[in-house]
């Protein structure tokens, strides 16, 4: 990302804080965001999603599960989730087949597992993009990129949640 | 009643006459693993586009091995979902073409509800109600199966599905796809005792594997030279070990809490060897009678759809030519 983008860095000593960092993202997202999840097996990308989904009030009753076999799971909140993985398509030609636009373009909030393998067409003047890296067992070093007018307040949240 | 079933919903393109929902008259299965294997996984646009390639010699190879021709067909049952919808598109308009060009009555079935009757393929078959383990690539979950079309939930996996779990853990090894099946022939020569990985067992129903994928990988990174083609074995022994004790332990757990003297374990991941010989050896033990379908059966084919599209043609049901594709459709919701 250029100029407009603004990065806050991270650690997180374990699952429940990637859970708890994902929920306090997730609460101050709106219709129409797109955060795009970049890591490797085991990162952390399914925990952060499920934390995301309950930051938007997505009910506890519904367990955020992978959707690497289904691709899509949909979830109703204050906020529709739509939960894309993207681990088994090739690339963004295959996207094209789910009707990703409809996703990225529409009313709800739309997380991406694997979003490395379709960076190009991410909507990046919009997109938030997650790195997760695997540092050691249980430590993960998280990225977090946006637009600069909207990162404001998430680090502010973040600061507020002990994170930063 | 002979029974036309077509089944696309994943990366096999199926079709099957099953004769009174028992007797498989033909089974044809034309799988897409070769080409999926060169992906590392199911590739969408791919499946879709093979699914149309294959769908019409699939069928008239089941036709030509039941010895049939569609005029002696009584009935057609399709698969309507979860699945891949592309995918599912294309059985179910090959299914509609047919019912309306040949004026057959039409059935939309549910593919996990496939997997459980499945097991009225089997040679022995448990009466309703079971408890039920549909565990595959995309599932984990226990039923209690009171009836054809009515199921409860009692668990499911809160993250990965077990076959998710078993094809992560490949590639991370570079095992090569699909992982289930490769892990669990390797696994034969190796040790489940060699490596301990977590089992997951709070006191819910629910599963959950993203621990024990986690747990491989933080044994692959912790270790100081690369692994060896001889400690595969070992490895994979063991990791299959840890998910195969909490998927019986849970099992049986469900079915004590229900008191169902009964389990049938179905699904893509029902065929791992392992499995099978644990379940089979707990269930004498606690006298708990289990029934597992012939591998054939348990990964996807349509002979367990035309199972249950005999059950609701008998039934009077009749779905019209609007029939659509469902990506979601809970088992425990048929009823509603």
């Amino acid at each position: 990302m250029g100029e407009g983008a603004f990065t806050l860095e991270m650690v997180s000593k374990r699952a429940e804080d990637t859970f708890r960092l994902g929920k306090t993202l997730g609460r101050c997202l709106s219709p129409g965001d797109v955060v795009a999840l970049m890591g490797d097996l085991g990162s952390g990308k399914t925990c952060m999603t499920q934390g995301i989904a309950r930051g938007m009030g997505v009910s506890a009753s519904y367990h955020v599960t992978s959707p690497t076999f289904t691709l899509i799971n949909e979830y109703p909140g204050d906020i529709t989730l739509y939960h894309l993985d993207v681990y088994r398509l090739s690339g963004p030609v295959d996207l094209e087949d789910l009707g990703y636009e409809e996703y990225f373009y529409g009313d709800g909030v739309v997380v991406i597992e694997w979003a490395e393998k379709i960076e190009s067409v991410l909507p990046i003047e919009k997109c938030f993009i997650v790195h997760l890296r695997y540092v050691d067992e249980n430590t993960r070093e998280i990225k977090i990129s946006g637009p600069v007018d909207r990162m404001a307040k998430i680090s502010q949240a973040l600061s507020q949640g002990g994170f930063i | 009643m002979k029974v036309l079933a077509i089944e696309t919903s994943c990366d096999e393109t199926a079709a099957a006459v099953v004769r009174d929902g028992r007797e498989v008259l033909s089974s044809v299965v034309s799988s897409q693993v070769d080409i999926h294997s060169k992906y590392g996984g199911v590739v969408p646009e791919i499946a879709s586009r093979k699914h149309v390639e294959s769908i019409i010699p699939v069928i008239l190879q089941a036709l030509d091995n039941a010895r049939l021709d569609l005029d002696s067909i009584d009935g057609i049952a399709v698969t309507r979902g979860p699945g891949l919808i592309g995918s599912l598109l294309v059985g179910l308009s090959v299914a509609k073409s047919i019912a309306f060009a040949k004026k057959k009555p039409l059935v939309g079935v549910n593919h996990l509800e496939g997997h459980v009757a499945a097991i009225f393929l089997s040679d022995r078959t448990p009466v309703f109600p079971f408890v039920a383990l549909v565990v595959s690539g995309g599932h984990t979950i226990v039923y209690l199966a009171r009836d054809f079309q009515d199921f409860v939930l009692l668990g499911q996996t809160r993250d990965d599905a077990a076959g998710e779990a078993f094809d992560k853990a490949a590639k991370l090894l570079n095992l090569g796809y699909p992982g289930g099946v490769v892990i669990d022939r390797l696994a034969k020569s190796g040790n489940p005792e060699a490596l301990t990985f977590p089992r997951p067992m709070r006191d819910s129903l629910d599963f959950s594997f993203s621990g024990v994928k986690t747990a491989l990988l933080n044994y692959t990174r912790k270790r100081e030279k690369p692994i060896e083609e001889g400690e595969i074995p070992d490895i994979v022994a063991s990791y299959q070990e840890a998910i195969v004790d909490v998927l019986v332990e849970k099992t049986m757990r469900a079915a004590a809490l229900n008191d169902m003297p009964r389990v049938a374990v179905v699904g893509g991941v029902a065929a791992n060897s392992r499995l099978r010989s644990r379940f089979m050896e707990e269930g004498q033990k606690r006298a708990i009678e289990v029934f597992i379908p012939p591998p054939v059966l348990c990964t996807d084919n349509a002979a367990m759809i035309a199972v249950v599209g005999e059950h609701l043609l008998a039934r009077g049901r009749r779905d019209g030519h609007d029939l659509n594709a469902v990506s979601r459709w809970p088992l425990e919701t048929l009823l509603k």
